[in-house]
């Protein structure tokens, strides 16, 4: 029987592009759609028990009970495409409204921040001051303090996370890889509140009494230093917040390298190897080339963590709005004063600064974390060539 | 001879700070694991989980914290889950090749790690603003923000490892592809398929940004979804940052119970992932 339902580009639409589709068009059921239906429940099985009676059974469909055994099978064929698209269709609404998220967190974030915008406009960007009891609200102190403290973390995660990921590629011995990559992915895990307590308690303290006394007087005579590590060890401040960030920050960072180094082949490695290098050798002429792309990428999204980062620095970084030239000095960062300020704000305007803060904050680690993704897709692709 | 020499040692030198910074990054968790297991335990006790928050100055417990997470967790990926499977099931099947993919996965890995007090603020704006309060639903939704991406990402990563051969033996029955995909695909893929989700809860219980102003908080006991509720995370911040010694102890044993949850969560999440390849 001629079918409404077997048309090619069905049968066409699940199988890969090179599967060889038989010349002669499908004119009748065959006996496997048959069976496919009633696999998934959707037909009735014409024999539920043994396989002399299936055979038994088909011998009886001939003529007269073949009507309707067709009949069947096409209402079931229209069930199994029914289903099929309206699956296809839910997924993708699923799919689309991934996109519609990110679309309507940036929509709210410049609806929210529309007063803010209208009030102050670029100069936003350019004013330090913050003041709730005068209106005056600029985004300098955060984004500085934001930027700041990222830089000292990266600095801090940066070479410590690539020195694990070397170790755990080309000097730990077999059994202790797979240990040691676990406790360093835990470190990821831990959410950032626990950093925030820890932070507050612990390392605050320990900075204050051991280092940050060690730091001003070690610097004290050095021209530029000493303006970064002047003035009282408070703790709490934009360094240890630094610190505290380069922590969280590290397991990412080493993780991701570690993924990269280890699509250098061996091959190259090897070869180095056999012309008389020397580990560090290796590492610093064959792996890292070869891995920078990847490199980058890590570090990138290391970056846009360390920059939207709330909790941790929340705790350590005493929420002061100011630029102080001094490391040791209390600041903020912009996630810190939304957390901070947000549930306290009065006034429309104060709400739509904070806004516009986050805006901000959205802005930047989109990008960086756009530029991070696309460095690494890139590396995917090369590894797939 | 010389020259090799100077190689050698700079080589030994620079192998050493690798050993170094390893020392350092696994000192750091034996440091903030072992501060946070003494400071914890130190305050754990039946109290804990059957007393309400204190006031200030007096002993007290994390019911209403522990419950209110709960829920919210609950909630979120209950929300969460099924709208990241689908979307990872049509970019890993029906999408394969499709332009929607490719923007979808770009995007998708830029919520993964977009700052989740944006969310916050996102989630505060369209549904706070809108019913004209901090609600647990709110919270809940925030939450549910967050875990889309995870299980996103993992559902789609799972599939894409389930053979296409599998696909084509069940298409060659004739089965159509939604139910090669219910049937086959889903169940070849469970185990990764539940490690995102256990992924998915270990990133959100921890999570305080986003609920601080969707589901603020609240110093009784509350189930009701429509009104603010205390949740561990929020609880912790506000203890923490107190001056009282009694909220402090408890923002540390609340740290250490989601510490706890979230490294169980993590290591099931291994074993499961682990026990895949043998299948």
């Amino acid at each position: 029987m001629a079918s409404r339902f077997c048309t090619e580009s069905w049968i066409r639409e699940g199988l890969p592009s090179f599967f060889p589709l038989p010349a002669v068009r499908i004119c009748e059921w065959p006996d496997h759609w048959l069976r496919g239906a009633q696999l998934a429940g959707l037909a009735d099985a014409p024999c539920k028990t043994t396989e002399k009676n299936a055979v038994a059974n088909n011998l009886a469909i001939d003529n007269a009970g073949r009507e309707s055994a067709e009949a069947r099978l096409a209402n079931a064929l229209v069930g199994f495409k029914l289903r099929d698209n309206a699956f296809r269709l839910l997924t993708q609404t699923a799919a689309w409204t991934v996109l519609i998220l990110l679309g309507g967190v940036i929509a709210s974030l410049i609806v929210g921040s529309m007063p803010a915008i209208r009030a102050f406009g670029l100069n936003f960007l350019s004013t330090e001051a913050w003041n709730p009891v005068t209106e005056k609200f600029g985004a300098m102190a955060p984004v500085y303090g934001t930027i700041v403290t990222s830089l000292i973390a990266m600095a801090i995660a940066v070479p410590v996370g690539l020195g694990i990921a070397i170790f755990l590629t080309e000097l730990c011995p077999y059994a202790l890889r797979r240990p040691i990559g676990i406790a360093i992915e835990l470190l990821a895990g831990i959410p950032s509140i626990i950093y925030g307590i820890w932070g507050l308690f612990v390392l605050a303290p320990f900075l204050q009494e051991h280092v940050q006394p060690g730091l001003i007087s070690a610097f004290a005579n050095v021209p530029v230093l000493s303006g970064l590590f002047a003035g009282p060890p408070y703790g709490i401040g934009v360094l240890t917040a630094g610190v505290i960030l380069a922590i969280m920050v590290l397991p990412i960072v080493s993780a991701i390298s570690r993924d990269v180094f280890e699509t250098v082949p061996a091959v190259l490695k090897e070869s180095a190897y056999a012309v008389g290098c020397t580990t560090w050798e290796v590492v610093r002429s064959v792996v890292i080339p070869y891995t920078s792309v990847g490199i980058i990428g890590g570090v990138m999204l290391g970056l846009g963590r360390a920059l939207g980062e709330t909790m941790a620095v929340t705790f350590v970084i005493g929420n002061a709005h100011r630029i102080a030239p001094s490391l040791l000095a209390p600041g903020t960062t912009i996630s810190a004063t939304i957390a901070n300020e947000f549930t306290e704000a009065v006034g429309d305007l104060y709400t739509s600064a904070l806004i516009a803060l986050g805006l901000i904050l959205f802005v930047i680690t989109f990008f960086i974390l756009a530029i991070s993704r696309y460095l690494l897709m890139r590396l995917h692709q090369r590894e797939g060539l | 001879m010389a020259i090799y020499d100077t190689r050698r040692r700079r080589s030994k030198f620079y192998i050493g700070l690798c050993y170094a910074c390893v020392a350092t990054g696994l000192g750091w968790l034996a440091l903030i694991l072992g501060t946070l297991l003494f400071e914890g335990f130190r305050g754990l006790s039946p109290a804990v989980f059957t007393q309400m928050t204190p006031p200030p100055g007096s002993e007290g417990g994390l019911k209403n914290a522990i419950v209110g997470s709960l829920i919210m967790t609950f909630l979120g990926v209950a929300i969460g889950t099924p709208l990241g499977m689908l979307a990872g099931t049509y970019m890993a099947e029906y999408g394969r090749h499709s332009k929607l993919t490719l923007v979808v996965r770009f995007i998708n890995d830029i919520l993964l790690s977009a700052p989740s007090i944006v969310i916050g603020l996102f989630i505060y704006e369209v549904m706070v603003v809108k019913m004209g309060h901090f609600s647990a639903l709110a919270g809940s939704v925030a939450l549910a923000v967050i875990v889309v991406p995870v299980v996103v990402r993992t559902t789609e990563d799972m599939l894409l490892l389930v053979p296409d051969t599998l696909r084509e033996a069940a298409r060659a029955l004739g089965l159509p592809r939604s139910i090669v995909i219910g049937k086959v695909a889903y169940r070849a893929a469970r185990a990764g398929l539940i490690t995102g989700v256990l992924l998915a809860i270990a990133r959100i219980s921890g999570e305080t940004a986003p609920l601080l102003f969707t589901s603020l908080n609240n110093q009784f006991f509350s189930t009701n979804l429509n009104a603010p509720m205390a949740s561990l995370p929020a609880v912790i911040f506000q203890f923490a940052l107190s001056p009282y010694k009694e909220w402090q102890q408890l923002a540390w044993t609340g740290a250490l119970l989601i510490t706890l949850a979230v490294l169980v969560l993590s290591v099931a999440a291994r074993m499961l992932q682990v026990g895949r390849p043998g299948k």
